[in-house]
């Protein structure tokens, strides 16, 4: 045989033979390290990108790879100490513990880093700019538009605006609320804020103080919140009303004063915004005093993901849905603190007459005949119908 | 503004009472995420 054909095909056999292996080490970018991290993995995860750790997650040994008891590690079962640290540090081993709960099972929970990062600078910063922003642009409309006055003063004439027990409710709801949002933020600022001033002794002192009151004064503002929406939802139903109002914009930046019944757009807004912002977070709420007993976030993810096409994830640990149940809490809280304060403003300062409606429940009548003119008439309608009607039915109904 | 003052001495009690009747359920981190043969107090 020709001596060149055969080293021809003796190097064709050996290039197919060997280019497989090749090929691998060319795809897996782990061969050189026999399938563990490289350098470039630790490097990019200090610095804190993205790196794709199944080839961690999955190699957690395997036992019919065993070797005999017999053995060099046959005792392990075919499970070295590494791939059982890798198992712990992935929340994928069987894990027995004397302590009860959901949650004691898990060793490693490294979603916790991005909780507390998130809690320590975008919700921090968030509520800074946030609740700052709103105070400086109060100080700034009320500096600039003034007190929105009566026009023509008060008329010294009164009508019932709210009766006792609507007036109990609201600062049941404002009292409870005004606490929460104090307490919320000495636990959410102590760290950054009260340590570095006052010390760690003076922030322990009031972050206890915080908490019980927080966790206790909610059952109140669960409660007025109820209360409310049953005492108020009948005149915060939206309407054609409220249109013609939003484009006047509501008599407060322009001038003239638009109709309104009982409640205008801009009151309904902030009925909405307090009933659904209050609730959402009552149930986060709720989900952190009951600790691992009320997980909600898992479904509510899948829900939107099917609805809205996200891809949010539905695979919670017990800590990860506290953790969001928390970021959530606070997400919505600060929300509705920056919306309250400017409602605050106007129900005290920011409109003359106002705070009666809350204080006495009687507000002047010239003040309503301005704000909410449709309802004046409604009141008096109903009043002179009993006047007029028989007698025994006002009288009954009194 | 009794009325007010009225609602937020009711809040001050409703916190107590929820204090105390929530404390007496059992229903503590402590007490529902310890095994039987934890001696809590
Ligand atoms: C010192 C704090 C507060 C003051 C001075 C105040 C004042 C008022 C006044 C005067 C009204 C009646 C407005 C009218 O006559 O139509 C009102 C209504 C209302 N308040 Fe407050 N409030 C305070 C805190 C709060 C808080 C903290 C909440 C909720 C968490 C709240 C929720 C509401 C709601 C939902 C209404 C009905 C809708 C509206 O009028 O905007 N209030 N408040």
């Amino acid at each position: 045989m020709n001596l060149k054909v055969i080293g021809a095909a003796l190097i064709a056999f050996l290039t197919f033979a060997v280019t497989p292996s090749y090929a691998n080490e060319a795809t897996d970018p782990r061969a050189t390290t026999g399938g563990a991290q490289t350098l470039e993995d630790i490097l990019a995860r200090q610095q804190g990108l993205e790196v794709d750790n199944t080839f961690r997650r999955q190699n957690q040994g395997n036992p019919d790879n065993a070797q005999p008891t017999s053995g060099a590690l046959g005792s392990l079962g075919g499970i070295s100490d590494a791939d059982i640290y890798r198992g712990i540090r992935f929340s994928d081993v069987d894990i027995k513990v004397s302590n009860k709960g959901p949650a004691a099972e898990i060793l490693v929970q490294d979603g916790g880093m991005s909780w507390l990062l998130t809690r320590e600078n975008q919700i921090r910063q968030y509520a800074a700019y946030g609740l700052g922003g709103i105070l400086v642009a109060l100080t700034a409309f009320y500096f600039i538009r003034g007190r929105m006055t009566i026009e023509g003063g008060p008329s010294g004439e009164t009508i019932e605006r709210f009766k006792n027990f609507e007036r109990f409710g609201h600062w049941c709801l404002a009292g409870s609320f005004i606490m929460l949002s104090i307490t919320g933020l000495i636990l959410l600022f102590g760290r950054a804020v009260i340590i570095p001033i006052f010390g760690h002794q003076v922030n322990g002192a009031l972050a206890n103080f915080s908490i019980w009151v927080h966790n206790n004064i909610a059952w109140v503002f669960m409660f007025s919140l109820v209360a409310i929406f049953l005492m108020w939802v009948k005149h915060n139903i939206p309407n054609k009303l409220d249109w013609e109002w939003l484009k006047m914009g509501g008599g407060i930046v322009g001038s003239g004063h638009p109709h309104a019944k009982k409640f205008n757009a801009g009151q309904k807004i902030i009925f909405w915004m307090t009933i659904l912002l209050g609730a959402s977070v009552s149930l986060s709420g709720l989900s952190l005093l009951f600790p691992f007993e009320l997980p909600m976030f898992a479904k509510t993810f899948g829900i939107m993901n099917s609805v809205l096409g996200t891809a949010f994830p539905t695979d919670l640990l017990a800590h990860e849905e506290m953790q969001y149940a928390h970021l959530w809490h606070a997400i919505v809280a600060i929300t509705m603190m920056i919306a309250i304060l400017a409602h605050i403003y106007i129900g005290s300062v920011g409109m003359e007459g106002a705070f009666d409606a809350m204080g006495s429940g009687q507000v002047d009548l010239e003040w309503a005949r301005q704000h909410h003119d449709l309802w004046v008439e409604e009141e008096q309608a109903k009043a002179a119908a009993s006047s007029g009607g028989t007698q025994t039915v006002s009288q009954a109904g009194k | 503004m009794k009325t007010m003052f009225f609602a937020f001495a009711m809040t001050i009690v409703v916190s107590f009472g929820a204090y105390f009747v929530l404390s007496n359920m059992g229903l503590s981190s402590a007490e529902t995420q310890s095994a039987p043969s934890v001696r809590l107090d």
